[in-house]
């Protein structure tokens, strides 16, 4: 088999006295759609900063391609390719939609023309196009997730992490969700997403991995985990667990 | 529809270039129109705090680390080409590079302990560093400490920035200072750096994630902006003839370099012109008309001012032409 | 230079050290409360000192009348500038933390002028007879009476403001600063806090600038240089931190004094400078704030 694109090893990090990850470890494929999915506080949006770089795990290895990258912080996880959402929307609100774009747009392309022409094509395959001068302060909250979206795109990620940005929208808004997500995949960006609106992520995904408290509960098929009784007990209680 | 996206900004660059280019004609024209050598004075001080302001705008509103300590490269650029001019017989137009590169020396030596910090504890981090430099020259004799420097007349010339009427000659040369720091602006405003810092200053965790390097962009933005104030430093120390601690690295100077910037519109182009062109007709005529004797409204007029534009255009007065600055909030970022 | 004099020097360094506790702890207190940095703080120091003056010299009022009518007047002016500006920046939209530090600057360059209109840029004393000349005399180390009232004071000010601390107000105080948000939802009224936290912390200025005006020259301009003193004292203690405001208070009088013994008098700041920037580089959040 092929070498896993991210291959995290034994990852833990605690803040003060709180464990957000404990001793976590899973790959993921070149391709792939990986949901990662767990109550609230179970430490999805830590490993995220972990294996973007934001923060350096106190134990364990991330690698992407073979390459360690926990520890080198986040503007060299950027320019290795991993490009990333925030679950708090983190606009630049004083730039237009355009300009947020091109802040990504500029980690590859250093001539300004070149950046905004990159940032045009992201912003149009987001669907945003209408949208490219509006300051992004005017931009409405699912407009600016696709704008994270678009932000994180510009940079050409390889693996791209996108913490709950389904998350609050309508229907219809989520299923335009979905239908960028597939999009991007198809463009050969490897994806790991956050979510908690079940209907939506299983069918999109092809994997998922289970936190809870911190820690791995478990990972499979989308239909596999759900129907595990480790996860209905994590989510519901262990009253509902027959 | 994505090329009319296109359009805009560069549109809007070339519109910028092409006003630009036209105030410049008009700004040349304007001195012979004004006979009065009061008013030219008037014009030398507007373009000397607009490029002044320009330059601090560069960090303080683009990159939105609030300096209140840039008299320190004002002082560092008088001093330098002073020094030269009076010790070595080195022409101000030199020396006035010598204090440039001192002046973004300066800002970067700074920039390295506080950009550590945060919001105000980086303004008054900024605050004392000006401060230091203000105590240090006051207690050195070999550059004249509290008596200061006076600049000894040699000839007419150019070269020397030296004129037996001074004030026409330095409304050119202060125009040139001016439009030079505007197109440093312009040019950077549109460069990736330009860019970075907006980033650094609305978000700098999403600008890490984007592949920003934080703390270089805020030393390129310190470098740049102590450069131009270091340049303004050394014309206005020609213009003037002396310079002392007070005058060069005191508090209040730091204040009035930012103020036209913040007054006119942090983060924008325009701002630190439009805001000195208003405040400092505004200040200096108050202390020509209400200072001396009758001390003390003239500021009561400028703090007067300050306050109430701050409260109801915090925008600045651009806003007023429908230009959006930096409406980014650095300061408040980590309470 | 005999072991008396340092003695004498390093007293007279703590008491000074105290009046700059408590002006700081004023500014540190808003700052706590509200994320601000009153620039204008050096001026509510010089308007004490000067309201102190008037009530001597036109009304004569003692110094121990003087305190309470100048701290409920300051407590007044705080409030007020809290009413009428600060409320006001912090409904600002954009830039409204530059905002809050340029209409705190106009506000001090404000004040300076209206002295200056009303009074002249001349230095006064306000000589209060025998408080202001007295001296007390331990062997040969001799203090004067004044300063060892005004420390004296400020620590009751300071005792004063850690009761206040464990009040209702405080822990209302408290959790407003905790998390300005969420203390809406629990019924305490911010704005109400914040004009009282303003108040507070200008009365406490009142406190010091009465006792700073019963040995210390008097003029628009005084309010400057303490100012930048109280900036290093908070940010050597940590923005927000009573206790810190104290050690740190007492700690840059003690430098500063020493170093104009040691050194040179007109250098008298570059002890404190130099302590500011070595703890800014080991601490940058000063030595009790938060990190
Ligand atoms: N920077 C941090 N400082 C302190 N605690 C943190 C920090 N980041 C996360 N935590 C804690 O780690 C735990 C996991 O949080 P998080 O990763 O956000 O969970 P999730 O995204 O799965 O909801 C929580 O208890 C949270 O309070
Ligand atoms: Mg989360």
């Amino acid at each position: 088999m092929a070498e896993p694109l991210l291959d995290i090893r034994g990852v833990s990090k605690s803040f003060g006295g709180v464990a957000a990850n404990v001793d976590i470890s899973f790959t993921v494929t070149a391709g792939e759609i990986l949901g990662l999915i767990g109550p609230n506080g179970a430490g999805k949006s830590s490993l995220f900063n972990s294996i973007a770089g934001e923060v350096k795990p106190d134990q364990g290895s991330i690698r992407l391609d073979g390459t360690v990258i926990s520890g080198l912080g986040p503007v060299a996880c950027a320019a290795r390719g991993i490009g990333r959402t925030f679950q708090v929307v983190r606009s630049f609100d004083s730039m237009t939609l355009l300009e947020n774009v091109m802040v990504g747009s500029f980690l590859r392309h250093r001539n300004t023309g070149t950046a905004m022409a990159k940032a045009l094509d992201v912003i149009g395959f987001c669907g945003l196009a209408a949208r490219a001068d509006v300051p992004a302060h005017d931009l409405t909250p699912p407009e600016k997730r696709r704008l994270e979206v678009a932000r994180a795109l510009a940079t050409e990620p390889r693996l791209l992490l996108l913490d709950e940005i389904l998350t609050g929208l309508t229907p219809t808004e989520a299923q335009a969700g979905v239908d960028l997500i597939r999009a991007v995949r198809a463009r050969g960006v490897t994806i790991i997403m956050v979510e908690h609106v079940m209907e939506v992520l299983l069918p999109l995904i092809d994997r998922a991995v289970v936190l809870n408290l911190g820690r791995k509960l478990c990972e499979g098929t989308p239909q596999s985990v759900v129907r595990n009784p480790d996860v209905i007990r994590a989510y519901l209680g262990d009253r509902f667990v027959a | 529809m994505t090329g009319a996206a296109a359009h805009t900004i560069e549109t809007r660059r070339r519109t910028q270039l092409l006003v630009g280019a036209g105030l410049l004609v008009g700004l040349i024209i304007l001195p012979v129109l004004i006979p009065s050598p009061y008013w030219r004075g008037l014009m030398v001080l507007v373009l000397l705090y607009a490029g002044l302001s320009q330059g601090w705008n560069v960090l303080g509103g683009y990159c939105g680390q609030i300096s209140l300590g840039h008299a320190l490269y004002f002082g560092l650029g008088a001093y330098t080409s002073t020094l030269l001019f009076t010790r070595l017989g080195i022409p101000p137009t030199i020396g006035l590079f010598a204090g440039g590169a001192l002046g973004g020396a300066a800002a970067l030596l700074v920039g390295w302990p506080c950009f550590r910090l945060s919001g105000h504890y980086y303004a008054i981090a900024t605050l004392v560093f000006g401060l230091i430099g203000l105590l240090l020259v006051e207690n050195w004799d070999w550059v004249g400490a509290a008596e200061g420097i006076t600049i000894p007349f040699r000839q007419q010339s150019w070269i020397d920035l030296q004129f037996r009427i001074a004030v026409l000659p330095f409304d050119y040369a202060m125009l040139a200072y001016a439009a030079l720091a505007w197109l440093v602006a312009w040019l950077v405003e549109g460069s990736r750096w330009g860019f970075y810092w907006r980033a650094v200053k609305d978000d700098s965790i999403a600008s890490r994630s984007l592949g920003v390097r934080v703390f270089p962009s805020k030393m390129a933005a310190a470098a740049i902006s102590g450069a131009i104030t270091g340049v303004g430093g050394a014309l206005y120390a020609q213009y003037i003839g002396f310079i002392d601690p007070p005058s060069t690295f005191g508090l209040s100077l730091s204040v009035l370099i930012a103020l036209p910037a913040v007054v006119g519109g942090v983060g924008t182009l325009w701002g630190p012109l439009l805001g000195a062109a208003v405040l400092i007709p505004v200040q200096q005529i108050s202390i020509a008309k209400l200072g001396g004797a009758a001390g003390g409204v003239d500021l009561m007029i400028y703090g007067g001012l300050i306050l109430v534009l701050a409260l109801v255009r915090p925008q600045g007065l651009i806003s007023l032409f429908g230009i959006r600055g930096a409406a980014g909030d650095a300061v408040v970022e980590n309470g | 230079m005999t072991a008396s004099l340092i003695i004498q020097v390093a007293i007279g360094g703590l008491l000074m050290g105290l009046i700059y506790a408590l002006v700081a702890a004023g500014l540190s207190l808003i700052f706590g409360l509200m994320n601000i940095v009153n620039f204008a703080h050096g001026e509510l120091l010089m308007v004490a000192m000067y309201a102190a003056l008037l009530l001597h010299d036109h009304l004569h009022v003692g110094l121990l009348l003087q305190l309470p009518i100048v701290a409920a007047l300051l407590f007044g002016v705080g409030v007020a500038i809290y009413r009428g500006l600060i409320s006001r920046a912090l409904g600002v939209r954009f830039n409204s933390g530059m905002v809050q530090i340029f209409i705190t600057f106009g506000l001090s360059i404000f004040l300076v002028g209206l002295a200056q209109f009303m009074f002249g840029s001349d230095f006064r004393t306000l000589n209060d007879g025998a408080i202001s000349t007295a001296t007390v005399a331990w062997g040969q180390i001799v203090l004067p009476v004044s300063q060892i009232a005004a420390g004296g004071v400020c620590l009751l000010a300071f005792a004063a403001l850690a009761l206040i601390s464990r009040t209702e107000f405080g822990r209302a105080l408290e959790a407003t600063r905790e998390d300005r948000d969420a203390v809406a939802l629990i019924g305490i009224d911010r704005d109400h806090i914040f004009s009282l936290g303003w108040g507070i912390g200008a009365a406490t200025v009142g406190i010091a600038g009465v006792m700073l005006a019963s040995f210390y020259y008097i003029a628009p301009s005084v309010g400057t240089s303490f100012a930048v003193i109280a900036y290093i004292t908070v940010a050597l203690g940590g923005f927000g931190s009573l206790l810190g405001a104290l050690v740190a208070g007492l700690v840059v009088g003690l430098v500063e004094a020493l170093t104009a013994l040691f050194i040179d008098p007109s250098l008298k700041e570059i002890g404190i400078f130099a302590l500011y920037v070595l703890v800014l580089m080991v601490r940058p959040r000063g030595l009790f704030g938060r990190q």
